[in-house]
């Protein structure tokens, strides 16, 4: 039965390892499969952030848009991958665009139902920032080393 | 002193031996005053060496004095070290010429040098020549240059009777005392009054047929306990010392330490101590063509850890501040030559006190860092 | 002054055979021993660097980027950032340049034997991992799986893409590249070279990892395997410093104790980790 499976799918996740078996249900109760075609915009700058993606097949490519030039392709999200971490802190909105570059299977959870889930229940909020938080010094880190252009020529 | 054949030697002999090394074809290096020091020069006579003159040196200070007797040998070491001959400052290492495309090496035939004999090689510099053979004979290359200077140099060694302040090769292990390794002659001078001769012994095959052919007399247990006594001397008069127990782990651990601090706010990077110091021999490499641009040639040229290109890679220096390069320097010195040479690259000689503008002392140096960690402070 | 045959420091003239453009800024140039210079000038280790003349102009080192296996050729990757390096990149077929080598301690791909191997190359880096690629296929039967990765700053400066791409068609072969900048119009990854380890599985203790790129992107890739299980003394690093004679004489590449030229420039991390934070060493 597909709950089932979407059960097994985040609790096998890295992300979600360790996670209270009540927290892993939780998630399941705001969790559903999604594809996306090759090309269609997942979610855009400024959008309201209201949902997360555990990117199962594929590859996302974050962009940026600068004024008369095409997006520039920041970082790419791919397979076993999160995508999106905007919905856990305000302003709760998007600030990049995420758009399919090859076609996506993905599992979204919802990220406002959760955020509610969250202010009533301080420990499921703990556990998740917890989570994001390493994802996000990772990029960070990545970011950084990016940032210093070690390629370059001097 | 062993089983090694000793004789008295007067000092008119020294002469001799002058005319002998000539006859059989060597030119003769030794110590000649020049432009207020003692210098390494091509020498002929008795009347080229630096008689009757003594050197007081310091950090930073060097001078020249007149003795009051006419001891031939009465001084320590001079800015010059035998490196001058044997790992030339300047050297070409071939010419070549283009065309179509095409390149050609000229000149291939290496020229026959003619030998060399050094008169007047300090304890430490014996030790400072066996540390460069090393570097530069003993790895998984040779450098022919170096090897073809070195071959066959005949070495008169001389023991010090008399230490500058600046020296302190008793505490490193290599001198006054000339250990012998290399040597074909060892000649102690003693003068008291009139009576002017030298000790003389011949460790190699080579010196002991020299020696033959000068006149001498036998060593008395006086004479020879005398030379001893005066060698003695010379190591009692050091004041500096460098305490070498585990310098090596010493400086690789207090890499960070705030000495090298301090010393950075006084050294120039002026590379005095590389040039002046006999182990030294880091060396750089220029290619140079003609107008034209058809005929090149490479130089070899000494260089300096100390310069702020000498670390260059694309992108900039790796040491950039003076702080790393003498901490580059002396950790080498004392610490990683150990790991790449199996032996101290410092003898002792002081050069590098003398000639520093700024009267760094390497041997102070090296003790503040050992003081301050030993006392758990962090404060010199 | 000095005889050839017996002189480290006399280049050997080699013809260029063939002069391809990677990215913009990088070529690589086919060399062949001139008749005059023994065949065997030609045989290297994989990891192991020439230093190469252009006359009047300048020697640089440069590693060898070609196949260890064939004979008589010597290839070399170069990325034109200054004078010495532009004169090298502009060499034509025909013309010679000196050479000097081969020097270094090279890739120990044969103590990878049995094992999972890793190659990853950051920018220009990848091309003294070519050799071992080649190493490895030439006897692929002897080692395991085959992972190789590959970051470079933008997709133009991806280096040797059709041969990353036919690498990767092979059996039990991986080939994963990310680039820092993606421009607009890049379909591939875009991240640092880290990104891609969490894209490859790994037998941690069974894996040998072979490294070159900018020093920086070596010590996060080090931290990165190390986390993951890798071995210290299975890790190797190829690193750079200044050269003028590359036989240890000169004393410009020293690192600590070691001189590149000779103790490396390949090195295990285990050897050298302590070396690699200090600043200005």
């Amino acid at each position: 039965m597909e709950v089932h499976t979407l059960e097994k799918i985040i609790a096998d996740h890295p992300f979600f390892g360790n996670l209270e078996a009540s927290y892993t249900s939780l998630l399941v109760g705001c969790a559903s499969n999604v594809r996306f075609d090759a090309g269609k915009y997942i979610l855009r700058e400024g959008e309201e952030a209201n949902e997360f993606y555990l990117i199962r097949h594929g590859r996302v490519a974050i962009e940026i848009n600068p004024p008369h030039r095409r997006p520039i392709i920041v970082d790419t999200v791919a397979e076993g991958e999160i995508l999106g971490w905007s919905w856990l802190l305000p302003p709760y909105a998007w600030r990049f665009h995420a758009r399919a570059e090859t076609s996506i299977l993905a599992i979204v959870l919802d990220g406002k139902c959760l955020r509610a889930k969250c202010e009533q229940n301080h420990d499921l909020g703990y556990e998740l920032l917890k989570r994001f938080s390493q994802i996000m010094n990772r990029r960070l880190d990545a970011t950084r080393i990016q940032l210093l252009d070690v390629y370059a020529a001097r | 002193m062993g089983d090694r054949v000793q004789a008295r030697l007067a000092v008119g002999e020294i002469e001799r031996l002058l005319q002998l090394l000539a006859n059989r074809g060597y030119r003769i290096i030794g110590p000649t005053v020049r432009d207020g020091a003692i210098v390494y020069d091509e020498i002929e006579s008795l009347g080229d060496l630096p008689q009757g003159q003594t050197d007081e040196q310091e950090a930073g200070r060097y001078r020249l004095k007149p003795r009051d007797d006419g001891a031939l040998f009465g001084y320590a070491v001079g800015p010059q070290s035998w490196k001058k001959y044997l790992h030339p400052a300047e050297v070409k290492l071939f010419e070549a010429e283009q065309k179509g495309g095409m390149f050609r090496i000229l000149n291939n035939e290496a020229k026959p040098l003619q030998p060399s004999a050094f008169l007047g090689v300090r304890a430490c510099e014996l030790v400072a020549i066996g540390i460069q053979d090393r570097v530069l004979l003993d790895g998984r290359y040779r450098d022919p240059i170096y090897h073809a200077r070195r071959e066959g140099v005949f070495v008169v060694a001389v023991q010090c009777t008399q230490s500058a302040a600046t020296c302190f090769c008793a505490s490193m292990g290599t001198g006054p005392e000339a250990a012998g390794a290399g040597a074909d002659l060892i000649l102690t001078e003693l003068v008291h009054g009139n009576d002017h001769w030298f000790l003389a012994e011949a460790p190699s095959e080579r010196g002991r047929e020299v020696l033959d052919e000068l006149h001498s007399q036998p060593c008395s247990e006086e004479d020879c306990h005398a030379a001893g006594a005066a060698v003695q001397a010379a190591a009692s008069q050091q004041t500096r010392r460098m305490e070498t127990t585990g310098i090596r782990d010493l400086l690789y651990e207090n890499f960070d330490h705030p000495r090298w601090d301090h010393v950075a706010e006084r050294c120039l990077a002026c590379a005095n101590c590389t040039m002046v110091c006999p182990t030294c021999f880091c060396t750089t490499v220029e290619d140079v063509t003609d107008v034209p641009g058809d005929r090149a040639e490479r130089w070899r040229r000494w260089d300096s850890c100390f310069t702020i290109n000498f670390s260059l890679i694309h992108g900039g220096s790796v040491r950039t501040s003076g702080k790393a390069r003498y901490r580059q320097w002396m950790t080498h010195k004392l610490g990683s030559w150990i790991d790449q040479f199996g032996s101290s690259g410092c003898v002792g000689c002081g050069r590098c006190i003398t000639w520093c503008p700024v009267g760094i002392d390497i041997t102070e140096e090296a003790q503040a860092i050992r003081g301050a960690v030993n006392h758990g402070s962090t404060h010199s | 002054m000095p005889r050839a045959d017996t002189d480290p420091m006399m280049p050997q003239p080699c013809m260029v055979r063939s002069v391809s453009r990677e990215t913009p800024d990088t070529l690589t140039l086919e060399l062949e021993p001139a008749s005059s210079t023994s065949p065997g000038q030609a045989e290297f280790q994989p990891g192991q660097f020439s230093m190469l003349w252009v006359f009047g102009v300048g020697e640089l080192p440069i590693a060898i980027s070609g196949d260890p296996g064939a004979a008589r050729s010597l290839t070399y990757t170069v990325r034109s950032v200054g004078p010495a390096t532009r004169a090298l990149t502009t060499r034509q077929q025909g013309q010679a340049v000196g050479v000097r080598g081969p020097f270094g301690t090279g890739w120990p791909v044969d103590s990878a034997r049995g094992r999972d191997v890793l190659v990853v190359g950051g920018g220009i880096g990848l091309a003294p991992l070519r050799p071992v690629i080649y190493d490895v296929l030439r006897h692929r039967s002897q080692y395991g799986r085959l992972v190789i990765l590959h970051g470079a700053r933008s997709p133009r400066d991806l280096l040797y893409r059709k041969e990353l791409a036919s690498w990767d068609r092979q059996k039990d072969t991986l080939v994963l590249s990310t680039v820092d900048y993606g421009g607009s119009s890049w379909r591939g990854r875009v991240g640092v070279v880290t990104s891609l380890f969490k894209f490859v599985r790994l037998q941690p203790s069974l894996t040998t990892a072979f490294v070159c790129g900018p020093e920086i992107m070596m010590r996060f890739v080090a931290r990165e395997m190390i986390a993951r299980g890798l071995s210290a003394s299975h890790l190797y690093f190829s690193m750079e410093r200044n050269m003028k004679c590359a036989v240890g004489f000169c004393g410009h590449c020293q690192w600590g104790p070691h001189f590149i030229c000779k103790d490396g420039p390949v090195f295990p991390y285990s050897r050298i980790a302590p070396l690699l934070d200090r600043y200005e060493l």
